[in-house]
């Protein structure tokens, strides 16, 4: 069912001649609006500091402002950490190909711990489908994003999660051209949101397809808000900035790390994550081990995304 | 002290005084402004959502418009070369407008690229040091500050001729020359630049190609002067003011020359691309043949094509240029080919087929046309009121007051 309605988002949608009247109409209405009901936090918001700028107490002041934004916009409480890399940490993934049924469970996995709005639609990870015998990985066109059968895996066919790569070397962070976006010491590529511009020069930038802007504003049901949230990472997003997969920095951070939700959830275990500086992780035997391969490696964006075949 | 706020008035007077002609001309954009203002509260208001523009094409007719404008902003320098290097007298006396047509074009970029955004209230962020400008890694940093920069000498050079040639004074050479020489490698550097901004990214193999920066240039000096060319002869008719004729089929000819390079080179990305017939051809298939059944910019680039073609000839031959029907008629084709050509034909094929190797087809909705159309309403508007304000100062037929002036009286 979900399925059906993601083709359907990706459609403009037509707005009549009265229609557009209409809403041109209430948009001027609304214009006057935000003057009269402005208040001090609307004037901190605007003048934020960039994240990686701020001093701690900056910091603790703006999570304040910000916990009580998100509750009263979704009637909930919510935690927002600011848990820093630890040293000696670069983050890895590895994708078994071989494993992969294509059952998308991963994809919803992420949307409800990343807090992706629901209405419209957003999707970090896009599950690719490839006939078998076919070209794939140097000629994507013949992949297949919404395939849609009864049951998966289809005969026949093959299957491709791509989210973002977590480039050692990433074109996205090297167009932006306010620096909202960066790489974290521990290899994860992050935004800040209230610092995007949402000029959507990183879109253009990745050679992954991983990166998503809230073209809406986002909607997420009150009951399936995720409260545990990082500042870099799953904190509800707002209309007008950019997103992407933050190998859920929530989870995977600091002490009691977990992994991410996607690792959790494969039924078929196709999903690895660990930590590439540690010669005993499972990544590391596995990139030692397997016959490994990264997408796009023409590019030099060198990924810390390992896609293998274990059997 | 005095003087100043005297000639604040009488310039305000100036611009807000004309025929029924002028208001009813300055009426008619203003529906167009109002309308594109409107639309755009809907855009905020509601989000991006409202274009057509998603994920698979993030980039659309906004930044289409962008990129065909900074092209009519550079092309001032095809003016300023044969005025102030080659000293070439007939157009020495119009590079003014000139200048100011570029003055406009690039207000307008700036526009297109803040209704692109999706926070423009942001938009202090792109600034150095109050925010934080990716400078020198991001294109889009080197964008800003050419497209400023341009914007600051074209307006310093021009806003000082007008001023003292309104005192009745000769302006000094010394002091604009090297603004001048200055403003020639800057024209070149806007597009370069914003071509780069494409260029670099090895994600869009369409835009990936060294040939983009040249051919920007080209098409440049194609469509930029073409936009002159109409401008200069609807200012000979409703101004005193005598453009030599020379100068504009100087123009014609040096267009020809322009879009000559450019469809050479045109022709060597369509050798190189469907001679060798590699995974990286898709794009250009898109544009001129359709792909996998996605067909929406084929009947576009055929006919931007082939008027293209035909203006080079017109241009080209002293017979069909030096003749108003067929100076027009080829400033027209040029202006409307590479409108298209460079803009969404540009724009559109770095994203189809997308990264993954989707194709999701891109075509405005109304509420981008409404607020493309608003932008170009208030470009013609600026440059109305800075064409109403210079042309009499040119003729001579408007001055400003100062204690000099108002003893001699």
């Amino acid at each position: 069912m979900e399925m059906n309605n993601k083709r359907k988002n990706c459609r403009p949608r037509k707005i009549s001649r009265r229609g557009f009247i209409q809403g041109t109409a209430l948009g001027l209405a609304s214009l006057a609006i935000p003057v009269g009901s402005a208040d001090a936090s609307v004037w901190e918001a605007f003048f934020q500091k960039h994240f990686r700028e701020m001093n701690d107490d900056e910091k603790k002041a703006v999570i304040k402002r910000m916990e009580k934004e998100y509750s009263e916009r979704y009637g909930r409480d919510l935690t927002i950490k600011t848990t820093n890399a630890e040293p000696g940490v670069l983050f890895g993934y590895g994708l078994d190909l071989s494993r992969c049924i294509g059952c998308r469970r991963c994809v919803y996995a992420c949307v409800r711990e990343n807090n992706q709005s629901r209405d419209p639609q957003i999707h970090w990870i896009s599950v690719l489908e490839f006939e078998k015998g076919e070209k794939w990985i140097n000629d994507l066109e013949g992949s297949d994003k919404y395939y849609n059968p009864d049951e998966v895996p289809e005969d026949g066919f093959f299957y491709m999660p791509v989210q973002c790569q977590q480039c050692e070397n990433p074109p996205c962070v090297r167009a932006c051209p306010t620096q909202a976006t960066w790489k974290e010491p521990d290899g994860i590529v992050v935004i800040d949101y209230n610092w995007c511009i949402g000029c959507r020069y990183c879109m253009a930038a990745c050679p992954y397809g991983a990166r998503r802007f809230n073209w809406g504003h986002p909607r997420i049901a009150r009951s399936e808000l995720n409260t545990e949230t990082h500042y870099l990472g799953n904190r509800p997003r707002s209309v007008g900035v950019v997103e992407k997969c933050t190998f859920c920095i929530q989870r995977t951070r600091g002490e009691n790390g977990r992994y991410p939700a996607c690792v959790e959830i494969c039924p078929v275990g196709a999903r690895k994550f660990g930590n590439l500086l540690d010669p005993d992780s499972e990544i590391r035997y596995i990139i030692e081990n397997k016959r490994v391969f990264r997408l796009k490696e023409d590019l030099n964006t060198f990924p810390k995304f390992y896609y293998f075949f274990a059997t | 002290m005095v003087y100043i706020f005297k000639n604040f008035f009488i310039t305000w007077k100036q611009i807000l005084k004309g025929d029924k002609w002028y208001y009813a001309w300055l009426g008619f954009l203003s529906i167009f402004i109002v309308l594109g203002i409107a639309a755009y509260v809907q855009q905020v208001n509601r989000g991006m959502i409202e274009t057509a523009m998603r994920d698979q094409v993030s980039w659309g007719f906004y930044i289409s418009n962008f990129t065909f404008l900074v092209g009519v902003a550079a092309a001032a320098v095809y003016l300023v070369v044969p005025a102030y290097v080659y000293n070439f007298k007939p157009i020495k006396e119009i590079v003014l407008f000139g200048e100011l047509l570029a003055v406009t074009a690039i207000i307008m970029c700036i526009l297109f690229i803040l209704v692109d955004m999706g926070r423009p209230e942001r938009v202090w962020h792109l600034l150095p040091i109050v925010g934080a400008m990716n400078f020198p890694r991001s294109l889009l940093a080197w964008d800003v500050i050419v497209l400023n920069g341009y914007l600051a000498i074209n307006l310093i050079i021009s806003f000082y001729v007008l001023y003292r040639t309104a005192h009745d004074k000769e302006y000094n050479m010394q002091i604009i020359k090297p603004l001048i020489i200055i403003s020639i490698p800057w024209a070149i550097s806007i597009h370069t630049v914003t071509a780069f901004l494409y260029n670099g990214l090895p994600s869009r193999p369409f835009w990936n190609a060294a040939v983009l920066a040249p051919r920007f240039i080209a098409s440049a000096l194609c469509s930029g002067p073409a936009l002159m060319l109409i401008i200069f002869q609807i200012i000979r008719k409703v101004s005193r003011i005598d453009i030599d004729n020379r100068a504009i089929h100087k123009i014609g000819e040096l267009i020809a020359y322009a879009m000559g390079v450019n469809l050479f080179l045109f022709a060597a990305e369509f050798f190189k691309e469907f001679y060798s017939g590699s995974v990286h051809l898709a794009p250009m298939k898109y544009l001129y043949f359709g792909l996998h059944g996605h067909a929406n910019l084929v009947p576009w680039m055929w006919p931007a094509l082939l008027f293209n073609i035909t203006a080079f000839f017109l241009f080209l031959l002293p017979k069909t240029r030096e003749h108003p029907f067929g100076l027009n008629l080829a400033c027209i084709l040029v202006i409307t080919g590479v409108y298209i050509e460079k803009g969404m034909g540009l724009i559109v094929p770095g994203f189809i087929p997308g990264t993954l190797g989707e194709i999701y087809e891109y075509t405005p909705t109304m509420l981008e046309k409404v607020i493309t159309v608003g932008i170009w309403a208030g470009g013609a508007m600026i440059y109305t009121f800075l064409l109403k304000f210079a042309m009499p100062i040119h003729t001579g037929e408007l001055r400003f007051v100062s204690e000099a002036s108002e003893k001699t009286e």
